[in-house]
């Protein structure tokens, strides 16, 4: 029972709002349809939109670079490659010190793989150079160690540099001997204000020994650019030893003299990097380090188009390197030719599927599906049987005299195998959408058209064909779709030039690990289809389509 | 130990010699390990003979149950795949040389302590000794040498009687008309291309790095190019050949011993500048403590030298280790000589290659556009 | 008009037409039918009688298996439908549903190259002939039942064709539309003059349209007759059955004089006839009698007739008429209907009555 109220609103026999009543019972029947969908809704997201996120995601990732050489790209910052010079020693001290860290972590080979697709040889540089890194510097820690031999032990640069609080935790933890891990270091204030650069390179040692070797940085000598470091720190600042404690200052002030009295060389990191491979010493590799330090690129997308970042912007590839434009294109063509002669061979099929008296029907229905139970690879492989040159098909055009025994047609390892294959394969993908719209199709409209005067041809184009429209459109979408995608196909019986776009993004995937390209590579195909998907919908509306 | 003394080694298997196939029955106890592993290897034959020789035994002497997956031509994708998805479901892969080097790149395969983790050769030598030159980085433990090489039909009329007796058969249409077979990828013919061309073996990868050095091999591929059914499986070329659909055509060594041994066709093995690759294990990182463990323990077993050369009773390939080669001897079924078909045998090796792997990691993705470019033509 | 039809001025005639699908039954045996020109003629029958494929036949979509069809006394059998020039509505309407109502209309008249204003100038007068002229730029979905129905119509007559076949065109339409439908088809077909063949199942559409009625069943003409003739005068116990309400008793004639006989049932009751498919004493018959024509009201009876007893067993009032059921002769299943006058008696349940009827309107057909 409902009233209404003084100010019109209509209510409910328990004296609330109808609106209100209407909304709760509502969103209970919603609550119950939601949950029946979830699992559909959560198996979607999970399993395709979160992997075609993930791929739009990698085709523009670029973390590496910067999380690898964060020294390097912040030094390199100042640099710029129409100087036609390599970069100053910041830079390669920078790098330097990066590359330690990335050594033990062995990160810099997966650096050297991902900056090799920009330009090829730098996957050995970096893993030659990843080898020579620790020696570099060295005449600057041994000149130290020949000041002082207490430079040679590991405890003189933890007692330097730790923090006091640090020092008595790490001693007790060094008593106790348990399996908890070491007290992170912590530099000491003083360190840090007075000895800026060595603090920072120690620490970043101590880290690293800590976390990626599980060592004591109390028992390993740090890396000689903690002993350049404290070279430089002093040479900066010659009182700085004032700072420390009486034991120190006459350690570092025979440092200092040491270095004015010339005993202590000069680190050239550069010489180092130039030592260990003359590329360093050229602009080339700190080019290509700069231009994929951001950490998003267009490097992929570009690549899988054929151009290429420089540093003087966008250009397209050298002719010989240019292979993905080409090979969208004939995928494309090819998917075409396949639809057009699906359309061809399946139309009548699906004619006579729906015109036959049901149990021949039936018959030739499971021919049609015949294919669908085979496995893929047995199906190309019967291709290949039946079309090699001594295949059955040239047999028998040779035995019928068609065709000279030594001029036996090629009808595999081309563009021709992948389109009898392919059509053979995707047919039912045709055939099953018209048959499915043809059988809606009474055939009283042919009646109709003949009992107005139209002949056989006429009905058919005019009356029976736009009407059978909408399976072709359904059908054509399925098998477009399907064969852009196929790679497996292709790749047995196409040869040379038959293979497609996705041949590329498997070989990238699987082989060549360039997921960063073949995720470009995928999206732009994700984005063709869209495309001939939206032109699709402009021309013949998709409305029209009908999948049964 | 290089890997031409490896080679030389081989010479010692020719000798008849009784190879002793008793087990280790002294394995090891194995600590805190897993009961149960996952392999990943490449199925058929191959996979195959690592059954007979050593998974089988290891699991009638431990009772682990080992579960194959037969993955590893996309090995280091699915490796990968499993490292990011932060579970990793293969407790030992089955690589090629170059994929091995590329999971250690990446940081996906553990760095092995040869002298630790695998077992010495029975005289006492350390197994990196034994092993020699096969360790090709620090990730992988070989197991076998394969090569590549070419098949020919022996009963082409055009040739008059007359056989290919080296590599620059493939390139000479003239005496030598028909179809070829060549793997779907640069790696390889490149090589054979500069060598049929005329650069010494020590230059090849001096002229491929140089200016214009691929242009120069795919000319000489040009040649044949419209001569070529290109290959993506290493089944093909047997079938191939065997179809009468190519006179010759290259593939693994074992694919042809199959094809000639086993399945008796008329097709005969052209050894000259057969190109050697090395196939091991990598142990993938990110395994649990138990995981790891049986891994190791199964590893020491199944590389010892009396298992890889167990191995070669089921597969005419080479095992990795020196010491294994004297122990290598005749077909686990058919009885026959193992040796004539080995890559390893002196007569087989007068000109062999190896890929340069760190030229083909640092090329690679450059060298394939190039090629699939160079294809499309 | 019907009855003056004379084989040689025939409009269409099917001559000795047999059909067979399978060359083992014949689902159209021995037809013999002919038509004058401007008729209307309905083929009525149950479905599976041969009705439709004789219309098939007709229109060319089928193939006589022996037999000729004659048009305007041309033998038709080898042209093709699209050259007959034969008009046609289906069941269905089967209109084109890519086009608009203009579009299916202007089609006969394109395939038959014509140019664009006569054509627009025939579509137009085709589509104000059934009313529809603002519809149309409409798609036939977009049109109601009714109205799908006359534009299938005008596009069956817009390229004014002599011969107009209908394939159960009323079948999907409710009760007062169809009835409304059959009035202007007859009113159109007889205004145009032309010659149509209806196919209908159903009688009272049969009845209500037709100059002629031809009642197939079992691949032959039961009858072809007038309306009136068909409901009174049915030639056998099939049409007498399947035209109009009907009710049957079965018995054997034991006498026959002139006009009449007499007539014993099954159940030892005597009863008046009149002689149709009987020829002599002793013939099983079926008679049949209409339940308007029994008489409750001994009075009105002729005297000297024979009567039946029978009991009351339901009474429903219909409004305009009342309908009696009966247990006569054994049979329960015996209805009179009587009109709703003012002194008329409405019989109780249980009643016990006499009833009887005038011989002529009693047929003693043949036993089937």
């Amino acid at each position: 029972m409902t009233e209404q109220t003084a100010d019109g609103l209509m209510l409910a026999a328990d004296g609330k709002p109808l609106k209100q009543s209407l909304n709760r019972a509502l969103r209970r029947q919603k609550l119950r349809a939601f949950l029946l969908i979830a699992p559909l809704l959560i198996f979607v997201l999970v399993t395709f939109i979160a992997p075609i996120g993930d791929m739009l995601f990698r085709s523009v990732e670029n973390d590496i670079v910067a999380d690898t050489l964060p020294r390097t790209v912040a030094a390199l910052a100042d640099w710029s490659p129409d100087s036609g010079a390599p970069p100053g020693e910041p830079v390669y001290r920078a790098l330097a010190s990066d590359l330690l860290i990335a050594v033990a972590a062995k990160t810099h080979t997966q650096l050297g793989t991902r900056l090799n697709y920009e330009d090829s040889g730098f996957s050995s540089l970096l893993r030659g150079t990843g080898r020579d890194v620790d020696d570099m510097g060295e005449d600057v820690g041994k000149a130290l160690v020949a000041v002082d031999p207490v430079w040679d032990e590991p405890v003189t640069w933890t007692n330097l540099l730790g923090d006091p609080a640090w020092i008595s935790a790490q001693a007790d933890w060094a008593k106790a001997g348990d399996k908890t891990p070491e007290p992170p270091f912590v530099p000491s204030a003083a360190a840090q204000k007075n000895l800026p650069l060595t603090a920072a390179a120690y620490g970043d040692f101590a880290r690293v020994m800590q976390t990626v070797k599980e060592d004591s940085p109390t028992e390993k000598r740090p890396w000689n650019t903690v002993a350049v470091s404290l070279t430089e720190d002093l040479k900066a600042n010659p009182s700085a030893a004032a700072a420390f404690g009486a034991d120190w200052q006459p350690r570092l002030s025979a440092v200092v003299a040491a270095e004015q009295g010339g005993a202590i060389p000069a680190a050239d990191f550069m010489a180092a990097f130039t030592e260990s491979d003359k590329a360093w010493g050229t602009p080339q590799p700190w080019e290509v380090i700069k231009t994929f330090s951001p950490r998003f690129t267009s490097g992929y997308f570009l690549n899988a188009v054929d151009l290429k970042m420089t540093p003087e912007g966008i250009a397209p590839r050298s002719e010989a390197e240019r292979v993905y434009l080409m090979l969208f294109l004939r995928t494309m063509v090819l998917s075409l030719v396949i639809t057009g002669t699906c359309i061809l061979l399946g139309y009548p099929v699906a004619w006579l599927l729906a015109n036959l008296p049901a149990r021949t029907a039936n018959l030739l229905m499971i021919l049609v599906l015949l294919p669908f139970w085979t496995s893929l690879l047995v199906r190309t492989s019967a291709w290949k049987v039946l079309l090699q040159q001594q295949g059955v098909i040239n047999d028998l055009l040779v035995w019928a005299g068609l065709v000279a025994d030594n001029n036996r047609l090629v009808l595999i390892n081309n563009q021709t195998g992948t389109i009898i294959a392919m059509t053979h394969i995707l047919l039912p993908f045709m055939i099953l959408p018209l048959y499915s719209v043809m059988k809606t199709i009474p055939p009283s409209y042919l009646r109709a058209a003949k009992s107005l005067g139209a002949t056989d041809w006429t009905a058919f184009w005019r009356v029976y064909f736009p009407q059978s429209v909408p399976g072709i459109g359904a059908g054509s979408i399925l098998v477009f779709i399907l064969a852009i995608g196929y790679y497996i196909t292709p790749e047995l019986v196409g040869g040379a030039k038959g293979v497609f776009i996705s041949n590329r993004i498997a070989y990238h995937i699987g082989t060549s690990l360039n997921w960063g390209l073949a995720a470009a590579l995928g999206s732009l195909l994700l984005v063709v289809v869209l495309v001939l998907y939206w032109v699709y919908d402009r021309i013949v509306g998709i409305d029209n389509v009908k999948l049964g | 130990m290089t890997l031409k003394s490896l080679l030389s080694a081989t010479a010692l298997a020719m000798l008849p010699l009784g190879a002793s196939a008793a087990f280790a029955e002294d394995l090891p106890p194995c600590d805190n390990c897993s009961d149960s592993m996952v392999l990943m290897s490449w199925g058929g034959a191959y996979q195959a003979s690592q059954v007979a020789a050593y998974a089988e035994p290891y699991s009638k002497l431990t009772g682990v149950k080992i579960t194959w997956d037969e993955g590893s031509n996309e090995a280091i994708a699915k490796m990968r795949a499993a490292s990011e998805a932060g579970n990793m479901t293969y407790s030992l892969v089955d690589v090629e040389g170059p994929d091995s080097q590329r999971a250690c790149d990446e940081g996906l395969a553990e760095e092995i302590d040869f002298d630790k983790d695998l077992a010495a050769a029975p005289d006492g030598t350390a197994a990196s000794k034994d092993f020699g030159s096969a360790i090709i980085n620090e990730c992988f433990v070989p197991q076998i040498v394969f090569s590549t090489t070419f098949g020919y039909r022996t009963d082409v009329k055009e040739w008059n009687g007359k056989v290919p007796d080296n590599l620059c058969a493939i390139f000479d249409l003239e005496n030598f008309p028909g179809m070829r077979a060549l793997e779907k990828r640069p790696k390889k013919n490149l090589e054979w291309a500069l060598l049929c061309d005329g650069v010494p073996k020590e230059e090849l990868y001096t002229v491929l790095s140089s200016e214009g050095g691929v242009d120069r091999a795919l000319a000489k591929l040009d040649t044949i190019k419209d001569q070529v059914v290109w290959w993506s499986a290493g089944a093909e070329t047997p079938q191939l050949l065997a179809d009468g659909e190519v006179v010759m055509g290259s593939t693994y060594n074992g694919r042809l011993f199959s094809a000639i041994v086993e399945q008796k066709q008329p097709i005969g093995m052209l050894w000259d500048w057969q190109v050697f690759d090395f196939d091991g294990w990598v142990v993938p990182k990110g395994l649990d403590e138990a995981q790891k463990n049986r891994v190791l323990h199964f590893l020491n077993f199944a590389t010892d030298t009396q298992r890889l050369a167990d191995q070669a009773k089921y597969i005419s390939y080479g095992p990795a280790r020196a010491s294994s080669q004297p122990l290598v001897s005749t077909h686990a079924t058919l009885g026959i000589e193992m040796a004539p078909y080995m890559p390893t045998n002196p007569a087989n090796q007068k000109n062999y290659l190896v890929n340069n792997i760190e030229w083909w990691a640092d090329n690679q993705d450059e060298v394939e556009v190039a090629f699939q470019n160079w294809l499309s033509k | 008009m019907a009855e003056g039809a004379m084989a040689n001025d025939a409009f269409v005639v099917f001559d000795r037409v047999q059909k067979s699908y399978d060359g083992v039954t014949l689902v159209v045996k021995d037809l013999n039918l002919s038509l004058p020109k401007g008729e209307f003629l309905t083929m009525l029958g149950p479905s599976g009688s041969g009705k439709t494929t004789c219309l098939m036949m007709l229109a060319g979509f089928e193939t006589a298996t022996h037999g000729e069809i004659r048009l305007n006394g041309r033998n038709i059998n080898t042209v093709p439908p699209h050259k007959r020039g034969i008009g046609m509505v289906f069941q269905n309407y089967a209109l084109f549903p890519h086009m608009t109502v203009a579009e299916n209309l202007a089609f006969p008249l394109e395939v038959r190259k014509l140019d664009k204003s006569v054509r627009d100038e025939k579509v137009k007068r085709a589509l104000d002939m059934v009313q529809m002229g603002a519809f149309a730029g409409r798609r036939p979905s977009q049109l109601s039942g009714g109205q799908q129905q006359r534009i299938a119509l005008a596009r069956a007559l817009v390229f004014e064709p002599e011969l107009v076949l209908m394939d159960e065109p009323l079948g999907a339409l409710d009760k007062q539309l169809r009835e409304h439908m059959q009035f202007e088809i007859t009113h159109l077909a007889h205004n145009l003059g032309i010659t149509t063949v209806y196919v209908t199942h159903d009688q009272t559409e049969a009845l209500t349209m037709s100059d002629r009625v031809a009642v197939f069943n079992d691949g032959r003409i039961q009858q072809l007759a007038p309306p009136s003739e068909l409901y009174e005068a049915p030639v056998n116990s099939f049409v007498a059955q399947f035209i109009g309400e009907n009710n049957r008793l079965m018995g054997t004639v034991t006498e026959i004089t002139g006009e009449t006989c007499v007539v014993r049932l099954d159940s030892g009751d005597i009863i008046d006839a009149k002689p149709v498919n009987v020829s002599k004493v002793g013939d099983r018959t079926q008679v049949s009698i209409r339940p308007e024509r029994v008489e409750t009201n001994k009075a009105r009876l002729r005297p000297g007739v024979h009567t039946l007893k029978a009991e009351v067993t339901e009474f429903i009032y219909m409004g305009d008429i009342f309908r009696t059921r009966l247990k006569v002769a054994g049979h329960d299943d015996f209805v009179i209907k009587t009109r709703n006058a003012p002194d008329q008696i409405r019989h109780q349940p249980g009643q016990m009555i006499e009833i009887g009827w005038l011989p002529e309107d009693c047929r003693a057909l043949d036993a089937p």
